[in-house]
């Protein structure tokens, strides 16, 4: 053999996981006891101080969830232990506005994960959750005077309770499916925004997201409501230190996008390999206004997340930009869902994913046009890179057009790196493992350029760790 | 000092089936040498072979530059070393801008030892020089910005890998037909192209069917090239003969190799 170039036993190793660290936990303020029942839930509603109807809405919640099967499709589930989950942890007794305010520990661990510096450089409000609660909450003067809501999603429900109760589980009721009722019945924390008609937040809005503990479950649940003519970009972040065990990130995200508003809501995934990532997110557009989902997915054992858009009246648009990366033992099953309620309304999705070391993707998506619903026109292009024969890729394209006005496109393909492409590479005097990745990020790019400069450094840098080889 | 790339009593097979039959070539920094031959003789063979291409098995004999045996070395450590090819096909990289793939290259080529994740060449520096080899060579300077050979014509796939050429500066280029399927305006540029690089600390290997790229390189050394062996040596006077009466003097001169060159096309025309 004249070298050591093998395209087949491709030898990358996953790439070192920064943020697999973890805190010590002997100064939480509460933990619950192990395991869900009634009881549980109760218990969070009153440390919560809740309102009798949450109280009902969550035991409601729960019922719905022992009643509902787990999913009969998609990724193996069965090593999942609803029972052996910590379903509340409070690690420290109030929110901070300024981060001196918060625990030193906690904020040195948001140090690591350069929060506090993005939010000096570039964000206009940040919340930090922490195990089941917003350790840390700030939002820009201006932007509150002018009417901007970005608080976390409990305190929501004790300062603005009518605005709550107006949206608040109205796109996702507990009923939609199994996690959804889950959330409902565990919720803590989450963002809440509220933008007032014709405000537009020029600069974005983060929520980063820690699990710290062990067994933990994370249910957080977000509610943002963009009025007419408004437009807010918000942007998520997530990692958990790395254990043995499994851990659970069960959130439900629910958006209400009013006429002509524009909300662009930017996800980058990053948990550690022994999270079960299963998310509800799901949009409600109406007339002429545009909701686009940007969803980078990294991390996590396995994740099951198809953001949606329900396009309510004419001119509403759905928008879904999804990377997924799929590593050893990982298996992410992301898409998206766009549901043409109304005629003369369009929806996009760009989903590009990349599978390595064994790792699954499948892109799972929905175009559906209801009867009503003419003159619509739906996009979808799904490519799918390989880079070994050990791992894998699927594509569940569903299309439901419940009448014949309508235009729906999709394509899809399938590539493998090819060994013609390392090979010139390589030739130009690039290791094997900065050939692969510049060819994987090269692949990404046209979704990465979507981004704002600052996620499309941290994605490139996040797949540049992804690649990083044992080889040497 | 003045390198040497020799090549040793050099047998390659790809999928097990020998098409190298004991090449020996010795290329001095400064000489330009072209090969030649007829389709499938074995030149784009030694080209893959010499830059390390995984799918060709060196089975006996040596690649040496100056001493060192490089058989063993993966491409990108030959590369280091002072190899280039310009590829016959380039292959596109979809999303990989040019200038982005060349900084880092650059990078490698210049600082051997480098690291992964170690730095770059200053981006100034490298901007200025990318743009005057673009400007040699006629390049819109939108090029930089493109994606690597995408929806490149076929004339700026070639231009792009004489580009290359010129930015990492090897101690020996291999140009694999780097002529064909060009219209004379492009064989015109690639050529002048490669006469302002190539010079006293350059080896040139030029393997062509053509005589288009010689006439403003005028090789030194013209080898020819017959089923898998180079059968004959000479000077500019063998490129002339052989493109005014093609390659079947070559073979009566040859007879033996010639008729194992038609043994195996019978063999391979039967396989398919």
């Amino acid at each position: 053999m004249a070298t050591d170039l093998k395209t087949t036993e491709h030898d990358i190793g996953i790439g070192e996981y920064k943020y697999g660290f973890h805190d010590p936990t002997d100064k939480y303020v509460f933990r619950a006891r192990k395991g869900l029942d009634a009881e549980i839930v109760q218990q969070i509603s009153e440390l919560k101080g809740e309102p009798p109807w949450m109280r009902e809405f969550r035991l409601n919640a729960l019922r719905i969830f022992e009643q509902k099967p787990m999913p009969n499709w998609g990724p193996d589930l069965s090593e999942l232990d609803f029972q052996d989950i910590y379903y509340y942890i409070k690690p420290t007794d109030r929110q901070g506005h300024s981060w001196e305010e918060v625990p030193d520990e906690i904020r040195r661990t948001y140090e690591r994960l350069g929060i506090p510096e993005a939010e000096r450089k570039y964000l206009a409000g940040v919340k930090a959750q922490y195990e089941s609660e917003v350790v840390y909450g700030s939002l820009k003067e201006d932007l509150a005077r002018l009417g901007v809501i970005f608080t976390d999603t409990d305190s929501a429900l004790r300062e603005h309770p009518e605005l709550f109760r107006e949206y608040f589980g109205t796109v996702i009721p507990p009923t939609d499916n199994k996690f959804a009722a889950l959330n409902s019945a565990v919720w803590s924390g989450g963002s809440f925004i509220y933008v007032p008609p014709g405000v537009k937040v020029e600069y974005p809005l983060q929520a980063y997201f820690r699990i710290n503990s062990e067994n933990m479950g994370q249910f957080e649940r977000t509610l943002i409501i963009v009025d007419e003519g408004a437009a807010v970009h918000y942007v998520e972040g997530c990692t958990a230190p790395t254990y043995s065990t499994e851990s659970l990130h069960s959130a439900v995200v629910e958006i209400i996008v009013k006429r002509g508003a524009r909300c662009r809501y930017t996800t980058i995934q990053n948990w550690s390999s022994n999270v079960y990532n299963l998310v509800t997110k799901r949009a409600v557009c109406y007339g002429d206004a545009l909701m686009e989902w940007v969803d980078g997915n990294l991390g996590s054992k396995v994740t099951m997340k198809y953001p949606a858009v329900y396009l309510l009246e004419p001119g509403a648009r759905g928008e879904t930009l999804s990377i997924a990366f799929a590593g050893r033992g990982q298996h992410q099953d992301a898409g998206a869902k766009m549901v043409h309620c109304a005629p003369h309304t369009s929806s996009r999705v760009i989903s590009k994913s990349i599978s390595k070391d064994g790792g699954r993707s499948s892109y799972r998506g929905l175009v559906k046009m209801e009867r009503n619903a003419h003159h619509c026109r739906a996009n979808v292009v799904c490519d799918a890179l390989i880079l070994d024969p050990r791992s894998r890729s699927d594509t569940y394209p569903y299309i439901e057009t419940e009448n014949n006005d309508v235009v729906v496109e999709h394509e899809a393909s399938v590539s493998k790196i090819a060994e013609e492409q390392l090979l010139y590479l390589m030739s130009r005097g690039l290791t094997e493992a900065e050939a692969s990745a510049m060819i994987v990020t090269g692949f990404v790019e046209p979704l990465v350029k979507e981004l704002p400069m600052e996620y499309a450094v941290e994605m490139n840098r996040l797949i540049e760790l992804q690649m990083e080889g044992s080889i040497g | 000092m003045s390198s040497t790339l020799r090549i040793e009593n050099l047998h390659v097979a790809v999928d097990g089936k020998e098409i190298l039959k004991g090449v020996d070539l010795t290329i001095r920094q400064g000489e330009v040498h072209a090969l030649m031959g007829p389709n499938g003789s074995g030149k784009s063979t030694l080209a893959y072979a010499l830059v390390g291409h995984p799918k060709y098995e060196v089975t006996e004999g040596r690649i040496l530059l100056d001493g060192e045996d490089l058989t063993s070395l993966d491409p990108c450590e030959r590369a280091r070393r002072g190899l280039f090819l310009a590829f016959q096909y380039p292959v596109t990289i979809p999303g990989v801008r040019v200038a982005d793939f060349l900084r880092h290259a650059v990078s490698n080529i210049r600082n051997p030892d480098r690291k992964e994740g170690e730095e770059l060449i200053p981006m100034r520096e490298f901007r200025k020089e990318l743009r005057h080899w673009m400007q040699e060579l006629g390049m819109d300077p939108s090029f930089a910005t493109r994606y690597l050979n995408d929806g490149f014509s076929g004339g700026e796939k070639k231009r792009m890998e004489i580009l290359q050429l010129a930015m990492l500066h090897p101690k020996f280029a291999i140009l694999d037909e780097t002529d064909s399927g060009l219209d004379s305006d492009a064989v015109r540029v690639v050529s002048e192209g490669l006469r302002k690089l190539a010079g006293p600390d350059m080896g040139v290997l030029i393997i062509t069917h053509h005589e288009r790229l010689l006439e403003m390189n005028p090789p030194q050394f013209v080898h020819v090239m017959l089923a898998g062996r180079i059968v004959e040596t000479g000077d500019a006077a063998l490129a002339h003969e052989l493109h005014e009466k093609g390659y079947e003097p070559v073979r009566q001169r040859h007879p033996d190799i010639a008729a194992e060159e038609t043994a195996e096309q019978a063999a391979t025309a039967g396989a398919e």
